[in-house]
């Protein structure tokens, strides 16, 4: 020690679209502290969206240009092929959300008045608003991005805080319901701290035994260092348990539904795509990059966990009578279909970018289909808001056949029917399972989609061939920003599903390098 | 002489051959979904569609005729729906194109004949989005690439048929043909779809290059299989026995449905799908005799009940089946047949079209009259009906010169050569025909007038007869053009393959005499006893031979006892079957699903501390997992 600090290195451009969301993030609560209230969310609004859409430029600017061969800032941070796939469909998923969320009327003018007082009216007539939604969602943008890029275990602690904090506050802020949001939020906070604690344990179990919290070091120690096993199995285990907490997968899935419920319906969507692809690109470099040598001890565990979650996810499915409820079961069934895709790892590198790639494919297609559902779950509102209870939504078909055909359309997508994006998504994971002598997991798969498949026609069923209720559910006219998203998702979901092919080459060529070491 | 390798195509008219399927799929789509808005222009859109689709299919056989024989097999690719497991693309060859010159241009020519026949239906621009979805079915059909592609085609030219039979729905027998139509046909299409499978299990794709051109590598027995499976989707599409009872009823269709789809088009696509199956059938003698024997029994049953139907489209009907017979067995005999098969079928094709517009022409001037014992003398009304179906009668008895004549001899010579028992019932099928069309003309254009008194018959407009001309003009030519010097044989070679010895043409042979006999014995009979004789109003009672043909052969009774009655018996079985055991096991297995769902439910007790419990747990379980497998 010679009392020195050594400025890290740091390579600006890599990590610029991490930083364009930053910056607008923080240039938001400025807006917060100083521009007046009637000028806030005309600021918020372009900035959210041109920060979004830059960052979104600048990762296709660098995948254009090449992607790197080794980590940048001094090995915490990988900007690999994967990384900047994930970025771009968070980014371009986050840019959706957003304009679900610029329809103020799904926050609460001010979350700090009990629900039901005198100045919860009082912040209505004022039509007071939230504005902070908006920086907020950046920073929980921002640590979205990181979290799958980050290359070293403190690293990744740090992104799943910078991308939880922000969510159990937004959590809290729906405008009707008000008390099961705020549960949903207290619960939420609850557990993901719980989780954390786990992540954060793991992490320092791991140090303990690798003496690093790098990932490609923690990968270098396996099989070097003796009699230190048990250290290393309950550390990953512990890892194991924080990641799959945030997919959502069995026995951590008890969260999802509460949340998805409680929340205002378009954070839910930012939650149901953009958190569960950033956990996903995590888990897989976790486990292939730092724990990639101990697969054979990791993948009986994870077997076990798929199959849990596919079955819990899809049978719970059945008995719900909330339509958010039983999306975020559906949730946790696609979220046990894409463990398939993490399990399916194979021998050579070509076998890994197989599977690699249909899920990245798979996340982009879920993704998209899930944000088109919840848009649409937006719209159908009763006198006390939106119409969650299923049975409203029994004769939609006839009162507004063009809404409630592309609901059914996204519900046939997550069902996997052939000419959706949903059913590539699921056979180019479930393929590379098979080539990887993962087939019994495929067929648990498919008994699950079966299952799954019931719940969504059941809804169609009741949206087509029943008869509307006398006093149903309106459909909102949608604002512009509403109808933009569903139409975007129902054409993503449409042309992924017809023409997947560009896309699916692209997963490829991202999946190409794996992940850098 | 081999088939040609498949030539990766794009450019030109070729390139834009989905086009032809397109355009009138378009047009149906915007018919049917405009609704009543496209009333006033419908038939003039359907007709513009069928002609595009026509011009598109001339300039890609223009395009075709370009290249070099051993390059005529364009492959064009459209979409890959799963990498390297389902590709569809179209493929234009000698084979398919003459298909799509023949489906578009006739086609064509009956779009524009309904714009009158159908003028005074309300309905009129339903019928044109038919046709329309027919045309683009039936292409889609020839065109495609591969046998899945091919199937869909199938089954729309098979909707496109059964919405057509049924066009006239308030009529009950219309609507019960329409049904008996559909379901006769699933029979052949189930036995197409099996053999799909079969040739999937077996080669690995559907695709024609990859089967075809393998096909010699799977064994005899499993070709035989293909082979017949195959028959019998094609028995089913072409009426053929044992599935032929359809055709008949179908014939409640508007008489150009029963022109274009019910003669011409549609009912070809069994020999189309037996010819472009070609090497499958060639390495299967069994299915080859098989195929042979089916086309020489439907030729035959075809042309014995034609003699004795009295309904004038029946008659014609009965007589698609025969032709329909012909091609049939020239495309069992193989690769010598399989020109004269397709140059019959496109002649078939022409003169059959024109009949059956000559049909409809007569029955619109007789108030839809269709018993022809209420005909007589209307070829001094109705000349230019009359002078054109007397062409499209003289070529279909096979009068020198004109085009049944070298297209149907062709296939008796060959049938003759292939097998001498095969070779004279298709002569005596030959006589047969001479009678039963001879019969027709007379008891419709000469003899006494026996109209009801209600009858103001008159000549068809000009939109009517000019298709009639057009048509009539390649029933008397495209025999000869395309025989003449194997000239339709070397064009269809790259596609089919052709044997290493042409066929001459013998102007007089032993068998074309004996056929020319016969058809004249035949037509001679009908004078006397149709021409010269007066022919009573009504059927006289007949005979035991006569009653079995006026009943279709009892194929219907056959039907009835033999599927009909055991398969509702079956079905009765198979619905307490279903209620006591498959749907306890079902019900059985939903409820068991719903009851865990149910039970689990309870675990979601929306208590934070029970759920960090079950987080907590999971943990220790997993952690538990790990070392349990690390230290294995």
């Amino acid at each position: 020690m010679n009392g020195t600090i050594q400025a890290p290195s740091i390579e600006y451009a890599l990590l610029a679209p991490l930083l364009v969301v930053f910056g607008a993030a923080i240039v938001g609560v400025l807006v917060e502290a100083f521009a007046p209230r009637y000028l806030r969310s005309a600021i918020h609004l372009p900035l959210t969206l041109l920060s979004l859409a830059g960052a979104f430029a600048l990762a296709v600017w660098q995948a254009i240009k090449g992607v790197p061969t080794k980590p940048a800032a001094m090995g915490a941070v990988a900007v690999d092929g994967p990384a900047l796939f994930i970025w771009g469909t968070i980014l371009i998923l986050a840019f959706v959300s957003v304009l679900l969320i610029k329809d103020e009327e799904h926050f609460v003018g001010s979350a700090a008045a009990v629900p039901g007082s005198a100045e919860e009216e009082q912040s209505l007539v004022e039509r007071a608003a939230h504005t902070e939604v908006y920086p907020l969602l950046l920073f929980a943008v921002g640590g979205m991005l990181l979290f799958p890029a980050a290359n070293d275990l403190l690293v990744a602690f740090v992104a799943l805080e910078v991308m939880s904090l922000p969510l159990y506050l937004l959590c809290g802020l729906a405008r009707r319901r008000r008390l099961l949001s705020q549960e949903a939020a207290v619960k939420y906070f609850l557990l993901g701290a719980f989780s954390s604690a786990f992540f954060l344990y793991g992490t320092a179990l791991l140090y303990g035994y690798a003496g690093s919290v790098d990932l490609a070091k923690i990968n270098q120690a396996l099989g070097t260092v003796g009699g230190q096993d048990t250290l290393l199995y309950i550390g990953a285990a512990m890892l194991g348990v924080g990641l799959l907490f945030k997919i959502g997968a069995a026995p951590f899935q008890a969260w999802k539904p509460d949340v998805y419920q409680g929340s205002p319906t378009p954070i839910t969507a930012l939650m149901a795509s953009g958190t569960l692809v950033a956990a996903f690109g995590a888990l897989l470099r976790v486990f292939w990059v730092g724990l990639g040598g101990l697969d054979w001890d990791w993948r009986p565990v994870f077997y076990g966990v798929a199959i849990l979650t596919m079955v819990v996810g899809a049978i719970l499915a059945i008995t719900q009578t909330d339509i958010k409820r039983m999306l975020a079961y559906s949730s946790i069934a696609h979220g046990g279909f894409l463990l398939i895709g993490v399990i399916a790892t194979g021998h050579t590198p070509a076998e890994n970018t197989s599977a690699l790639s249909g899920l990245l494919f798979y996340l982009v297609a879920y993704g998209f289909t899930t944000v088109g559902a919840f848009a649409v779950v937006t719209m159908v509102r009763d006198a006390g808001g939106e119409a969650w209870h299923l049975s409203r939504w029994a004769g939609l078909g006839k009162r507004s056949p063009l809404l409630a055909g592309t609901f059914a359309f996204f519900l046939l997508a997550f069902a996997g029917i052939p000419l959706t994006s949903g059913f590539f998504g699921k056979y180019a994971v479930f393929q590379a399972a098979v080539a990887n002598g993962a087939t019994p997991l495929v067929i648990v798969g498919v008994v699950a989609s079966a299952i799954a498949a019931f719940f969504y026609v059941r809804v169609i069923v009741l949206m087509f061939f029943s008869d509307p209720a006398a006093d149903g559910p309106s459909v909102v006219l949608p604002s512009r920003g509403t109808a933009a998203v569903v139409g975007i998702a129902a054409l993503a979901t449409v042309v992924l599903g017809v023409y997947p092919q560009p896309v699916l080459d692209l997963a490829h060529t991202a999946a190409q390098s794996l992940f850098v070491r | 002489m081999e088939p040609a390798e498949i030539i990766q195509h794009s450019g030109g008219a070729i390139g834009a051959a989905w086009l032809m399927i397109a355009l009138p799929l378009v047009g149906a789509a915007v018919l049917l979904l405009g609704g009543r808005r496209t009333d006033k222009f419908g038939h003039l859109l359907g007709v513009l569609m069928a002609v595009a689709s026509f011009v598109v299919a001339a300039l890609s056989f223009m395009q075709l005729l370009g290249f070099a024989p051993g390059e005529r097999r364009r492959g064009i690719e459209l979409y890959d729906f799963i990498p390297g497991l389902a590709k569809v693309g179209l493929l234009v060859d000698p084979l398919s194109i003459s298909f799509c010159l023949l489906i578009t241009f006739v086609g064509s020519l009956i779009h524009i004949y309904s714009i009158g026949y159908m003028a005074h239906d309300p309905n009129r621009r339903r019928f044109f989005a038919y046709l329309n979805l027919f045309v683009a079915a039936m292409l889609l059909l020839v065109l495609a690439d591969n046998y899945v592609a091919l199937f869909v085609g199938w089954e729309g030219v098979g909707l496109a048929s059964y919405l057509l039979i049924g066009f006239w729905q308030h009529k009950p027998s219309a609507a019960t043909a329409a049904k008996k139509a559909f379901i006769v046909n699933r029979v052949g299409d189930f036995g197409l779809l099996i053999g799909i499978f079969t040739i999937f299990a077996t080669f690995h794709t559907l695709a024609f290059s990859d089967v075809l051109g393998n096909a010699s590598k799977a064994s005899s027995g499993t070709l035989t299989a293909i082979g017949l499976l195959l028959l019998v989707g094609a028995c089913g599409k072409s009426a053929q026995l044992p599935l032929q009872s359809w055709l008949l009823d179908a014939m409640e269709g508007p008489t150009p449905v029963s022109a274009l789809i019910h003669a011409a088009t549609m009912v070809t696509a069994g020999v189309y799908l037996i010819v472009r199956s070609g090497p499958i059938f060639e390495g299967a003698g069994t299915a080859q005799l098989v195929v042979t024997i089916v086309g020489v029994a439907t030729l035959l049953a075809g042309a014995i009940i034609g003699t004795a139907k009295d309904d004038i489209k029946k008659a014609l009907a009965g007589s698609t089946m025969s032709q329909i017979g012909y091609m049939v067995l020239a495309a069992g005999i193989g690769p010598v047949g399989y020109a004269f098969a397709i140059a019959h079928l496109i002649t078939h094709g022409f003169f059959k079209a024109d009949m059956f517009l000559g049909a409809g022409s007569v029955m619109h001037a007789m108030n839809d009259e269709v018993d022809m014992r209420k005909y007589g003398a209307l070829r001094k009304v109705m000349p230019v009906t009359f002078v054109t179906f007397l062409i499209g009668y003289l070529a279909i008895i096979g009068f020198p010169l004109l085009s049944g004549y070298f297209t149907k001899d062709g296939i008796i010579e060959t049938a003759m050569e292939h097998n001498a028992i095969l070779g004279w019932l298709a002569v005596l099928g030959a006589g047969i025909t001479g009678f039963y069309m001879s019969r027709l003309v007379f008891m419709t254009f000469f003899g006494a007038k026996r109209w009801e008194p209600t009858a103001h018959p008159h000549e068809s407009p000009a939109v009517m007869t000019w298709p009639l001309i057009i048509l009539s003009i390649g029933a008397i030519g495209l025999g000869a053009f395309l025989v003449l010097g194997n000239r339709f044989m070397t064009f269809l070679a790259p596609a089919v393959g052709a044997p290493e010895e042409m066929p001459s043409f013998h102007p007089v042979s032993p068998t074309g005499l004996a056929t020319l006999a016969l058809v004249a014995i035949g037509a001679a009979f009908a004078w006397f006893k149709y021409g010269r004789a007066e022919v009573p109003a009504v059927a006289p009672r007949a005979s035991f031979l006569t009653t079995f043909a006026r009943r279709d052969l009892y194929g219907d009774a056959l039907n009835e006892a033999l599927f009909m009655r055991p398969g509702q018996w079956l079905t009765r079985l198979a619905v307490f079957f279903d209620n006591r055991g498959v749907d306890g096991l079902v019900n059985g297995l939903a409820a068991g699903i719903g009851g865990t769902s149910g039970r689990l439910r309870r675990v979601q007790t929306g208590f934070v501390r029970s759920y960090a419990l079950s987080i907590f747990l999971g943990a220790a379980v997993l952690a538990g997992a790990w070392l349990v497998v690390g230290n294995l």
